[in-house]
C-alpha cells in the first residue's frame, strides 16, 4: 500500500512539474466550459419559448442540460486519456528509470497500481474543474445533486477502465507518440463499436455493442446506477491491469 | 556473497548467456570484462532479477534470485549501463524517492539521502534538477542511487563509459572507497579499469567465462618465460638493424625478436625468451660495441591477454575503446 502511494506521488509530480498537467487542464476547462454555455443557452432558451407560447411543459436542469453535457464531456475524456497515460510506461521504458523500478523491492502490481491511480487521480482534477460551471446551476437553478453524482461517478469508472487499457498499451512501446496514437484508437473503435447494433441484430453485433463504453454509460448520464454498466467499467479496468501485469512479467523474458 | 549457478539466458535465435557460473566473496571488487555483446549486462540484469533466466539461477546474500527476487532486491544497489534518473527531479528528492522505493522512510531515509550525497560528492548540487547536469554528475547521482539503501552487494554496469578521463578517475577511486562496505560486481570493456580498480577478474566472451583469477595471476599466466624490451643505439652514427637483431638472435633461450621501432642511430627489440635472458642480452650488446640505452621487463599487459582471451573480434573492440570508449 505504502509503495503504490510512493509511485503514485511520483507519477503525479511529474505531470506537475511540466506543463502536461496544467495545459490539459486549461484545456479541459475551456471545452467543457463552451459545452456548457452552449446547452444552458440552449435550455434558456428553450425555457423563454415555453413561456412565450404559454405552454407549461415540464423543463429539468438535469435531463436536460447535464445529461447531453455528462455524455459530451465523455467523449472529450476519450480524447484526453491517451494524453494522460501515454508517458506512464512509455518514458520509463526510453530512459531506463524502468529498470530502476523493476530492480527495487517493490512488486509490478504495486508499480501499476500507483501509475494508474496517478492517472485516474489527474482525470479526476480535470473533472473538479467542471464543477465549477455546475455550481451556476445550484445557485441560480435547482438541479437534483444525486444524478448528478451518479453521472460523475459514471465518467470516472469509464475513465478508469480507459486509463488502464492506456496504461496497459504504454507499456508495449518505447515511444510516448506511438503508445499515445495506439490508445487514441483504441479509445475511439471502443466508442464507435455500438454503431453496428443500429442496422444489425445477430449476435456478434450485440456483443459488439456491448463492448462498447459509450452504451454503458447512458444509464449513469441519466442518474441511474445500474450494477450491469458498473460491472463492466470495473471488469475493464481489472482486465486493463491484468493485461499490463502480464506486458511487464513478458519484458523480464525479451528484453 | 553471490554465487552463481549455470546461468543462462537463451533468446528465440541466440544465447546470450551461456551456462556460466562463478562465485563472489564479501567484500570483493570484481571486474566483469568482455567485448560489447559478451553477454555482461544481460547476466548482470539477471542477477538483480530485472531479467528472468531461462536456466540455472544465483543467490545473492544466500537468497536466490528466483525464489526471493524481493529479498534479493533489497539487498543489491544497481546502476544500470544509463543512469535511472529522472530528468525533472532534483538530486535529493530523487534520491529520497528511490530511498522510498528501496523501503527506507522518517530519520532513516533523510540521514542516508545525506550519505549517499555525501559520499558520491553531489552534496553541493544536491538541490539542482538532475536534467540540467553534466554526464560526470549524473553518473555519481546514478552511483549514490545504488548506495542509498546501504545494499550488501554493488552491481555496477560500466560505470564509467562516457565521462572525461579526470571523471573516469574520480569515478574508479569512489568506486574503490566503497569496496569496504560492499561487495562490488562492475563489468567493463575498458582493460586498464580492471587492473587498477578489481581484485578479481571474471572474462566473458560469447556468452561464456573463459578465465576467473586475480588480476596478478591472470598477467601471470599469459607471461610464459619472460620478455624484455631493449633500446639499442650505434656508439659513432649508424647503426644496422639487421645485425642487431641477428645478435639478438643469437643469444642462447631467445625464441623470438619483434623490432619495435627502427632509427638512424637507434633500434628498439621486444625479445622473448623461455629463460631469464636480461643479463646475456646486456652484455652481447655491450660487447657487440653498441650502447644499451634501455632494458626493461615488457609485462604482458591485460589488454594483450584479453586478445588471447577473446579471439579476434576483440581488436575492433580495442579501437573502439581507444577512441573515445563508447558503449553500446
Amino acid at each position: 500500500m505504502k509503495n503504490i502511494w510512493i509511485i503514485c506521488r511520483k507519477e503525479l509530480r511529474s505531470y506537475f512539474v511540466s506543463p502536461v498537467a496544467y495545459i490539459l487542464l486549461v484545456m479541459f476547462a475551456v471545452i467543457f466550459g463552451f459545452f456548457f454555455w452552449n446547452s444552458l443557452g440552449y435550455f434558456v432558451n428553450m425555457a423563454m419559448e415555453a413561456t412565450l407560447e404559454g405552454e407549461q411543459f415540464p423543463m429539468n436542469i438535469n435531463e436536460q442540460v447535464m445529461r447531453p453535457l455528462l455524455a459530451n464531456v465523455n467523449v472529450i475524456g476519450l480524447f484526453f486519456i491517451p494524453l494522460i497515460t501515454m508517458r506512464l510506461f512509455a518514458e520509463e521504458k526510453r530512459s531506463g528509470t524502468i529498470e530502476l523500478l523493476t530492480t527495487s523491492p517493490i512488486t509490478d502490481v504495486e508499480v501499476i497500481i500507483g501509475k494508474w491511480l496517478a492517472a485516474v487521480i489527474m482525470y479526476s482534477l480535470m473533472l473538479l474543474t467542471t464543477v465549477l460551471d455546475v455550481l451556476f446551476l445550484f445557485r441560480y437553478g435547482n438541479p437534483d445533486w444525486k444524478p448528478l453524482a451518479i453521472g460523475y461517478l459514471g465518467l470516472l469508472l469509464q475513465a478508469g477502465g480507459l486509463i488502464a487499457i492506456g496504461t496497459f498499451i504504454s507499456t508495449l512501446t518505447k515511444n510516448q507518440i506511438i503508445a499515445g496514437a495506439v490508445t487514441f484508437g483504441v479509445c475511439l473503435l471502443l466508442w464507435v463499436l455500438g454503431w453496428v447494433s443500429q442496422y444489425e441484430n445477430a449476435t456478434w453485433a450485440q456483443v459488439l455493442s456491448y463492448m462498447c463504453v459509450i452504451t454503458h454509460f447512458d444509464s449513469f448520464a441519466k442518474g441511474v446506477l445500474d450494477s450491469k454498466d458498473a460491472i463492466f467499467d470495473v471488469t475493464v479496468i481489472f482486465l486493463g491491469l491484468f493485461f499490463t501485469a502480464r506486458s511487464m512479467e513478458s519484458m523480464r523474458w525479451r528484453s | 556473497m553471490i554465487t552463481v549457478n549455470g546461468l543462462t539466458k537463451r533468446y528465440a535465435h541466440t544465447i546470450a548467456v551461456d551456462q556460466i557460473s562463478f562465485e563472489v566473496k564479501q567484500g570483493q571488487i570484481v571486474g566483469f570484462l568482455g567485448p560489447n555483446g559478451a553477454g555482461k549486462t544481460t547476466t548482470m540484469r539477471m542477477l538483480t532479477c530485472f531479467l528472468t533466466p531461462t536456466g540455472g539461477t544465483a543467490t545473492v546474500a544466500g537468497f536466490d534470485i528466483l525464489e526471493q527476487p524481493l529479498e534479493v532486491k533489497k539487498r543489491i544497489g544497481y546502476l544500470p549501463e544509463t543512469p535511472p534518473i529522472y530528468p525533472e527531479m532534483r538530486i535529493a528528492e530523487y534520491l529520497a524517492f528511490v530511498g522510498q522505493l528501496k523501503g527506507l522512510s522518517g530519520s532513516d531515509l533523510r540521514t542516508r539521502v545525506d550519505y549517499a550525497c555525501e559520499r558520491c560528492a553531489v552534496a553541493d548540487v544536491r538541490n539542482k534538477i538532475i536534467g540540467k547536469l553534466s554526464k560526470g554528475y549524473r553518473q555519481r547521482v546514478g552511483l549514490a542511487q545504488a548506495i542509498i539503501h546501504n545494499p550488501d552487494v554493488l552491481i555496477l554496469d560500466e560505470p564509467t563509459a562516457g565521462l572525461d578521463p579526470k571523471q573516469i578517475n574520480e569515478t574508479r577511486d569512489l568506486i574503490k572507497s566503497l569496496a569496504g562496505d560492499h561487495t562490488i560486481i562492475l563489468s567493463t570493456h575498458i582493460l586498464p579499469e580492471v587492473s587498477q580498480t578489481c581484485e578479481q577478474v571474471i572474462i566473458i566472451s560469447k556468452g561464456k567465462i573463459v578465465a576467473t583469477d586475480s588480476v596478478s595471476n591472470l598477467q601471470q599466466r599469459a607471461r610464459s618465460g619472460e620478455s624484455v624490451l631493449v633500446e639499442v643505439a650505434g656508439r659513432n652514427g649508424t647503426l644496422d638493424s639487421a645485425i642487431v637483431q641477428r645478435k639478438l638472435q643469437q643469444i642462447a633461450g631467445v625464441s623470438r625478436v619483434i623490432p619495435k621501432a627502427d632509427g638512424q642511430k637507434r633500434v628498439i627489440f621486444e625479445v622473448e625468451a623461455n629463460r631469464a635472458v636480461r643479463g646475456d642480452v646486456a652484455r652481447a650488446v655491450v660487447e657487440s660495441g653498441w650502447d644499451l640505452n634501455e632494458l626493461r621487463p615488457a609485462a604482458l599487459s591485460l589488454e594483450e591477454i584479453f586478445l588471447q582471451l577473446t579471439g579476434s573480434e576483440a581488436p575492433a573492440e580495442m579501437e573502439a575503446v581507444a577512441a573515445g570508449g563508447t558503449n553500446s
